[in-house]
């Protein structure tokens, strides 16, 4: 029942995007205050091109450290995390991550739908997932577990996005709790 | 969806079944490649994927298959085989006779990978290639050396960005939509099912390749794999490993150096 339910706070955020993600994030990251306790995952389509520069841009925008994650890296709070190119992020659960190379879902590697799903089994209603820009479904399926786990699902307002169509596929398939613009995503950030 | 439980007994009746300790390998990556077996094969009910897979031999044979994961290319990463085309293969070139190791190598498409370094630094004809796997259903496909011909141009591209200057089709045949490798370059592979879990060192070894392979393995699995790969490796040989694996925090650490940026170490002590 509804009251039964324990508001859990949030121990881990992961933002999914893909096409003009980026742009939202760049965006996002330099208003992200340093207190934010929660873990956070990005989990980005890219091209392998962009690679070398990606932590590099994403850590000169924010205050918060950033980090690529290795494989069973130790998860530590208020950290950023991002995973690698053409790996899948799985999350263990003795807090650590874990790299994996199989297939790719949804024609991706990484996969958001991996991630979103195995940090459901782990963290239950402490997970939120946001789900951003993007030209592909990648995370819808995800998210619909995150939210039977008790998880908070989060989509960027489609009219924001510069490709909505992957927030909009959250949005169809999976009523998400909170449907955001830039602001309201910096400040809902901001609160974990 | 099968829970932590289930996994457990079902890892359980696998070892006392058939011999395979799955029990070390990474939690997180076993839920999920047992749950999407279970589901790509359309059970109903635990019991029933559980009864199938002690009962049935071959469907125990797809389950390893599937358990464990058969993802690879040729010259993945191709800064690393450069780095191994320029700084550790002109090291090997002082031996009299080459061993070399690739554990996990699944369907071969890094052992052909590296037997075509080999041949064009001249070192094949005096070279060994232990390819092992647990898994013997893609040991054969390894064997074969024929790989799917729409993947080729990909390879091709990544044998280039290697170093490689020769005409990358002039390695294989193509016929009917697959890839046949020659088998000048296969001569001097020798395939064996090899379990990390459970079987031991049984040769000395002047370079191992084991790519993508820990990251499926929890902390203390990947640790007894490092003293194994450590007590198979001649001194001032060389182990390789994945673009995202390490052997910082091992034990074996101290005794090894890396070789640049790539995931390339050198045993010095």
């Amino acid at each position: 029942m509804e009251k039964d339910r324990v508001i859990q706070p949030c121990k881990m955020l992961i933002i999914g995007g893909s096409a003009g993600s980026l742009d939202a994030l760049l965006e996002i990251f330099p208003k992200l205050k340093p207190s934010i306790s929660a873990t956070i995952v990005l989990v980005l389509h890219r091209k392998n091109s962009i690679e070398l520069m990606l932590s590099e841009l994403i850590a000169s925008k924010t205050e918060l450290p950033v980090k690529e994650i290795e494989d069973k890296e130790v998860i530590h709070k208020s950290t950023i995390y991002i995973v690698p190119g053409d790996y899948h992020l799985l999350i263990e659960k003795d807090d650590s991550f874990s790299l994996d190379f199989s297939e790719k879902i949804n024609f991706s590697r990484p996969s958001i739908d991996v991630t979103f799903e195995s940090a459901a089994s782990i963290y239950g209603p402490a997970l939120t997932c946001m789900v951003l820009s993007g030209a592909n479904n990648d995370g819808t399926e995800g998210a619909k577990i995150v939210k039977e786990n008790g998880g908070i699902i989060i989509a960027q307002q489609p009219e924001t996005a510069i490709v909505p169509f992957m927030p909009e596929s959250v949005i169809k398939n999976v009523e998400p709790h909170f449907i955001l613009n830039i602001p309201e995503l910096i400040e809902y950030i901001n609160s974990l | 969806m099968i829970d932590d439980t289930e996994i457990g007994l079902l890892l359980n009746d696998v070892q006392e079944r058939y011999g395979y300790d799955f029990n070390m390998y990474s939690k997180a990556s076993i839920f999920r490649r047992v749950n999407r077996l279970f589901s790509l094969d359309k059970f109903m009910s635990f019991e029933n994927f559980r009864n199938r897979i002690i009962s049935d031999n071959d469907y125990f044979k797809r389950f390893v298959e599937e358990i464990t994961v058969n993802v690879t290319e040729m010259f993945r990463d191709p800064l690393f085989y450069k780095t191994i085309r320029e700084q550790v293969l002109p090291q090997l070139a002082t031996k009299p006779f080459i061993r070399i190791w690739h554990a996990g190598c699944s369907s071969g498409e890094e052992v052909y990978s590296m037997a075509i370094l080999l041949q064009e630094a001249n070192l094949l004809k005096r070279s060994l290639i232990y390819a092992t796997d647990i898994n013997p259903e893609v040991l054969e496909k390894a064997k074969s050396g024929i790989f799917p011909l729409s993947y080729l141009r990909q390879y091709s591209e990544n044998y280039i960005l290697s170093g490689g200057r020769q005409d990358f089709s002039s390695y294989y045949s193509a016929n009917y939509g697959s890839a046949k490798f020659n088998e000048l370059l296969s001569e001097r592979m020798i395939y064996s099912t090899h379990n990390l879990v459970s079987d031991g060192s049984f040769n000395e070894f002047h370079l191992i390749m084991c790519r993508n392979v820990f990251i499926y393995f929890d902390k203390n699995l990947q640790q007894r794999v490092f003293q194994l790969f450590d007590s198979s490796l001649e001194t001032l040989g060389y182990l390789a490993l994945g673009s995202k694996e390490t052997l910082k925090f091992s034990s074996i650490s101290p005794k090894y150096k890396q070789i640049g940026k790539e995931k390339i170490w050198r045993k010095i002590g």
